[in-house]
């Protein structure tokens, strides 16, 4: 039998289904989803599921021997896999556990309550994004996603086209809204070096950038410190805002150094 | 021999990840079990090193659909932590703003998940092809409830304009304005949603077991922002009291914490602050409570589906008296002044599943040296496990299947966040 329409699962790990909460806020537009394609699979929505499908939409971090499991399975069944939001690109704000060794967390967990010593579902490691487990063809970034943008790489993958994703830092649309830039008020900002597409959204709103999109491709890091420089940022101050979304890439760093 | 064996791994139509086990031999039930199987985030732990004007962004991030109540919840603890008084435009606003929260979560709660359960679907998805209408007139009270969030909080998820002191950036005069009309003309749609349930009210299970009930609680109004502990147990309970009105331990099968006050559990969320502050809600929202049968205290976990309902409305009422008031004098945008130090400090408020805790210390440079939060749906764990066991025994003549199906539209009923209640597990590191 011919299938009719691409078939999409949704799924989630360790997260705070945020992400998916914005399929639901499409509103009406969620009626035209579903006649672009079947949902087969998700499980904050629907009872059914189904293990045949095309598309693998993906909210959250992998955390445990037991998700790895779960994540390979949901790689072997779907031609295209699509990491939704930041746990599942960057592993989030929870990627900040990550500063601390798992193994100091598991004792202190295990040696406070015997009750847990059999527990699977507390053998954590550290927080993983999806692409350090598994194979990943399309990231859709933010914390969280804009739902305009989901619409538009699902749009583009039923039509075979690269996905919209936009590889320009956020200064580029903070600009276009004529907004006051934050370092003349002082102000710390991820801006210089993080991923546009979310319209520049918290500054527009007077708050810093806080990379939630994870970084552009080729991040003008030097650049940037030289912007923090003039307006007399510390290093601590940035740091700050530096482990907060975007520790995997301290974490890559620090690893890229040790293997120099 | 009869023999029942059931096990929901996953259940669907809920945040997160829980199972639940039934085994069952001869009309005797052998095991009967609420589980919790999400990957414990530990929030509490990496929030320690934060500065304080990033706590609350940090801390919306533990639930999606209450991200609004988490941050404003933080900003309370770090507000008492530091002396802060906000202003009552400030305060104003915060109020629409959690009731924007409420409004969305508890009409894609009774709406999106609760309601195919009524018409024997999976999912909401048929009801568009068979219950337009019904679902459209949802949708919209959805969207109405969004927009608002987007409007006053700056996005529908993850709250950008609210921050210590007040906001970084309010709406217009106009803006605010043309809310409170759009406000009113969504009462007659909420009427004909909550006719909706009413119509169907027969199809949710008539089951009670008596428990204790814990909410904020308030003279003056039905306290969602603001209040004491109440308890309809023990009376009122000053917040700093947490602690021992909580009283969180582990059980081996879940990665979320279980509570427990003056009984062996306890319930919180929509029916429990019913069952505390019904006198104080608004006239709309009183005649429907009256007209869906309930009157405090209602011991009947599935009628928690037509108290949201009941929320909505007083939600919708509130937030045009809120506005009103702030539309009576100019709009200022004040930051409350204040000076970064050392301290601890307890906030409490009410998101769309219960009362929330968050406790933070400070040090004298404004850094986060330790947290704790103690989460609706944990409150609610062990009071779904007991109201299982009692309600399992009234089922086991029906077929499995619908064993199965009745068993998770009482956990359904609670709306239980699990996201939300495996944020953490209090680790401390030293």
């Amino acid at each position: 039998m011919k299938k009719q329409k691409p078939r999409v699962a949704f799924f989630d790990f360790a997260s705070c289904e945020g992400c998916q909460l914005q399929i639901a806020n499409l509103e009406e537009a969620v009626i035209d989803v579903t006649k672009l394609v079947d949902i087969v699979s998700f499980r904050e929505v629907m009872k059914e599921h189904s293990d045949d499908y095309d598309i693998a939409v993906i909210e959250g971090s992998i955390m445990r021997p037991m998700d790895v499991e779960r994540l390979k399975k949901i790689r072997k069944n779907a031609k295209v896999l699509v990491a939704l939001g930041a746990c599942a690109c960057i592993g989030c704000v929870q990627r900040m556990v990550n500063q601390w060794p798992v193994e100091e967390s598991i004792a202190a967990v295990y040696d406070k309550d015997p009750a847990l010593n059999d527990n699977p579902y507390f053998a954590n490691f550290k927080t993983k994004a999806l692409d350090e487990v598994v194979t990943v063809d399309v990231y859709i970034p933010g914390c969280p996603i804009d739902r305009d943008e989901f619409c538009n790489v699902l749009a583009a993958l039923l039509q075979g086209k690269k996905p919209p994703i936009p590889d320009y830092p956020v200064c580029v649309d903070c600009k276009k809204k004529e907004n006051v830039c934050l370092y003349e008020l002082s102000r710390v900002c991820m801006g210089p070096v993080a991923r546009a597409g979310c319209g520049a959204i918290c500054p527009t709103h007077g708050s810093e950038c806080e990379a939630c999109r994870g970084y552009v491709t080729h991040p003008e890091e030097d650049a940037h410190t030289e912007v923090l420089e003039k307006y007399e940022i510390s290093a601590e101050q940035i740091m700050q805002l530096k482990s907060m979304f975007t520790y995997r890439y301290i974490e890559e760093k620090a690893k890229a150094e040790v293997e120099q | 021999m009869s023999e029942i064996a059931i096990k929901v791994d996953h259940l669907t139509r809920v945040e997160g990840h829980g199972n639940i086990i039934l085994n069952a031999r001869d009309g005797i039930v052998e095991k009967v079990q609420w589980q919790v199987t999400e990957a414990p985030r530990m929030f509490e732990s990496f929030v320690r090193g934060r500065h304080y004007h990033q706590v609350s962004h940090v801390m919306s991030r533990i639930c999606g659909i209450c991200s609004i109540g988490h941050a404003l919840c933080s900003l309370k603890a770090t507000e008492a932590a530091m002396g802060v008084t906000i202003s009552d435009e400030t305060e104003l606003l915060r109020k629409v703003a959690l009731h924007a929260e409420n409004m969305q979560s508890h009409i894609l709660h009774v709406g999106y998940l609760v309601a195919p359960d009524l018409f024997r679907k999976g999912s909401v998805f048929p009801l568009i092809e068979t219950h337009p209408d019904a679902v459209l007139k949802i949708v919209s009270l959805h969207r109405l409830a969004n927009q608002m969030s987007d409007l006053i909080c700056g996005r529908t998820t993850h709250p950008i304009t609210l921050m210590v002191g007040g906001f970084t950036k309010i709406p217009s005069e106009k803006e605010l304005s043309t809310l409170r009309d759009r406000l009113v003309s969504v009462l007659p749609v909420c009427d004909e949603v909550n006719q909706l349930l009413m119509d169907n009210l027969h199809l949710l299970p008539d089951f009670t077991r008596e428990t204790e009930y814990i909410g904020l609680t308030s003279d003056t109004e039905y306290a969602l922002y603001d209040g004491v502990i109440g308890s309809t147990d023990t009376g009122t309970h000053a917040v700093a009291d947490y602690e021992s009105i909580a009283n969180e331990y582990m059980v081996p099968y879940s990665t979320a914490k279980f509570a427990k006050h003056a009984r062996e559990s306890y319930m919180v969320g929509a029916l429990a602050r019913f069952n505390l502050n019904a006198a104080n809600l608004t006239s709309g929202a009183k005649a429907w409570a009256q007209k869906f049968g309930l009157s405090p205290i209602n011991c009947n976990p599935f009628m928690n589906n037509a108290v949201q309902l009941v929320e909505y409305y007083h939600s919708v009422e509130d937030s045009i008296r809120l506005l009103d008031a702030i539309l009576d004098t100019d709009l200022k945008n004040e930051t409350a002044t204040y000076t970064v130090k050392a301290g601890r400090g307890v906030g409490a408020i009410e998101v769309p599943r219960g009362i929330l805790f968050h406790d933070y210390t400070y040090d004298d440079q404004g850094f986060c040296t330790k947290a704790n939060c103690i989460i609706p749906s944990n409150q609610n764990h062990k009071n779904i496990n007991l109201d299982l066991e009692a309600f399992v025994p009234t089922l086991l003549d029906l077929e499995e299947k619908e064993i199965e199906l009745n068993l998770e539209m009482l956990v359904r009923a609670y709306d239980p966040c699990i996201s939300c209640s495996t944020h953490y597990l209090t680790v401390e590191f030293t």
